[in-house]
């Protein structure tokens, strides 16, 4: 039998080496964790727009996306009233490199909404032709969910749209990521109705709105409802930015 | 004398006919899966795509054998009074391990097994082999022990992948093998066999890797008939 204090030594030594161990080996990583984090969501933001990309997008290699970003992708960062951020602005509230791709979107979205900082991403394929990349984040079933919108030169129509989630159903609620068959029913989509901001509805049991509707995924009625609402908050955040690009 | 010691130490080093049952037994006849019926949790929540399922494999193949190992090691210097803190806190620190190495160097991995990889921590399989074998056998037979069990775990995992992922979406590890092509790609050119096949959502979800277990199961009493009579 061991004596009380032996296992506390036993307990105290063991721990401090685990600590040490682990400490050691995330600070090493540290530099590939970040660089892998952020390639991650430059690929999620040119997804919305891969349908105008040269190639299988899904083949693409870390540098052709860090490629793309860099000549294609000119970044800005707005708020709620539409206003835009320099350069110097940004770096001066913390923003690394004030660049819109350094945001902390997660922490950004617990701000308020009215303080929130919001990335646009302007990209240019190859024939010259600009589109809009927008981003919302949203709630699901189980955790957040996020996505990106692109739009076209004329501020109405889609010309693609990416999702992500932290924690969906893979085979239900996942598919918003998953299946690129649902995602491609939102290319095409207007979100203005008129002058209106009719944003797009995700509707179960299929879309009736060829203009404003896409059809729900079965078994994820709660993910798709987060989709919608997301949408709709998140384009009407953009509004006042929107408006301004279309005169 | 010395000579003698030093050939029976050598001996007990070898891989012999115990060595060798060691690492076949979880394999075949004492499957973590197929007949100890552990480690189903994430059997059915990793099996969705081969590539998810090789990996969580390797992991807990890389888990299971080290956390064997280092138990082994400090088996009598282990408080019993603490021993399952202990080996908690063992299997926590490699599954972290795995977990920062797949960030740095598989991110796309890690971003789908998510919290499965974390979750490798509450696998009764392992927890069952330190408390079972590694606290009270020699660090080269609790290896043997851990290698083989993760096997054995690893072998079902692919096995159920492979059905989920080939009928789910048509696919072997990622690569699309039948169906339409355009359902999970964009501008892509490939062409597949079978261009009629819808892929089968069921398969893809969780009750699907139920069925399949199941059936392996059924299968693998069928092949193996001396497991039909251990109850």
């Amino acid at each position: 039998m061991h004596s009380t204090s032996s296992i506390i030594r036993f307990v105290i030594v063991m721990t401090s080496i685990v600590a040490l161990i682990l400490a050691a080996l995330q600070n090493g990583l540290k530099a590939r964790h970040d660089r892998n984090e952020s390639l991650y969501s430059k690929k999620a933001t040119l997804a919305a727009v891969s349908n105008e990309i040269d190639g299988d997008f899904s083949k693409l290699t870390d540098a052709d996306i860090q490629n793309i970003f860099d000549n294609q992708i000119v970044q800005s960062v707005i708020d709620a009233s539409g206003k835009i951020y320099s350069e110097e602005e940004l770096l001066e509230m913390g923003v690394k490199n004030g660049k819109a791709e350094n945001l902390d979107l997660a922490k950004e979205w617990k701000k308020p909404a009215e303080e929130r900082l919001r990335p646009v991403y302007k990209f240019t394929n190859n024939s010259g032709e600009d589109f809009y990349i927008l981003y919302t984040r949203g709630k699901g079933l189980w955790d957040e969910i996020w996505g990106n919108i692109a739009l076209k030169s004329d501020i109405n129509t889609v010309a693609g749209v990416s999702f992500d989630h932290k924690a969906e159903t893979p085979g239900l609620g996942a598919e918003i990521k998953e299946n690129k068959s649902w995602v491609r029913q939102f290319i095409g989509k207007k979100i203005y109705d008129g002058l209106e901001l009719a944003s797009i509805t995700v509707r179960k049991g299929g879309a009736k709105d060829p203009n404003h509707e896409v059809d729900g995924i079965s078994g994820a009625t709660i993910t798709a409802d987060g989709v919608t609402a997301m949408l709709e908050t998140g384009l009407e955040a953009y509004r006042p930015y929107l408006e301004t690009l279309k005169n | 004398m010395a000579d003698t010691a030093i050939s029976e130490k050598k001996k007990t080093i070898a891989f012999g006919k115990k060595e060798r049952k060691l690492l076949t037994d979880p394999i075949n006849d004492d499957n973590p899966i197929t007949v100890q019926v552990l480690g189903i949790c994430s059997a059915l929540a990793v099996t969705t795509g081969m590539k998810n399922a090789a990996v969580m494999a390797v992991a807990v193949i890389f888990v299971c054998t080290f956390s064997n190992v280092i138990t082994s090691l400090f088996r009598k210097s282990i408080p019993k009074q603490v021993r399952m803190i202990v080996q908690l806190v063992i299997i926590a620190t490699l599954v972290t391990v795995v977990e920062l190495t797949l960030k740095a160097y598989a991110f796309e991995s890690y971003k789908q097994l998510s919290v499965f990889i974390g979750l490798i921590i509450t696998n009764c399989i392992i927890m069952g082999r330190l408390e079972a074998f590694a606290m009270a056998n020699r660090p080269y037979e609790s290896a043997l022990d851990g290698l083989g069990n993760g096997i054995g775990y690893g072998l079902i995992l692919l096995i159920v992948a492979f059905f989920r992922e080939f009928f789910g979406k048509g696919e072997i590890f990622g690569a699309k093998i039948i169906g339409a092509t355009s359902e999970y790609a964009i501008n892509t050119t490939e062409s597949t066999l079978f261009g009629w096949y819808q892929g089968n959502n069921l398969m893809v979800l969780f009750p699907s890797a139920m069925f399949v277990i199941a059936v392996l199961i059924w299968a693998h009493r069928a092949w193996n008939t001396k497991l039909v009579d251990v109850s």
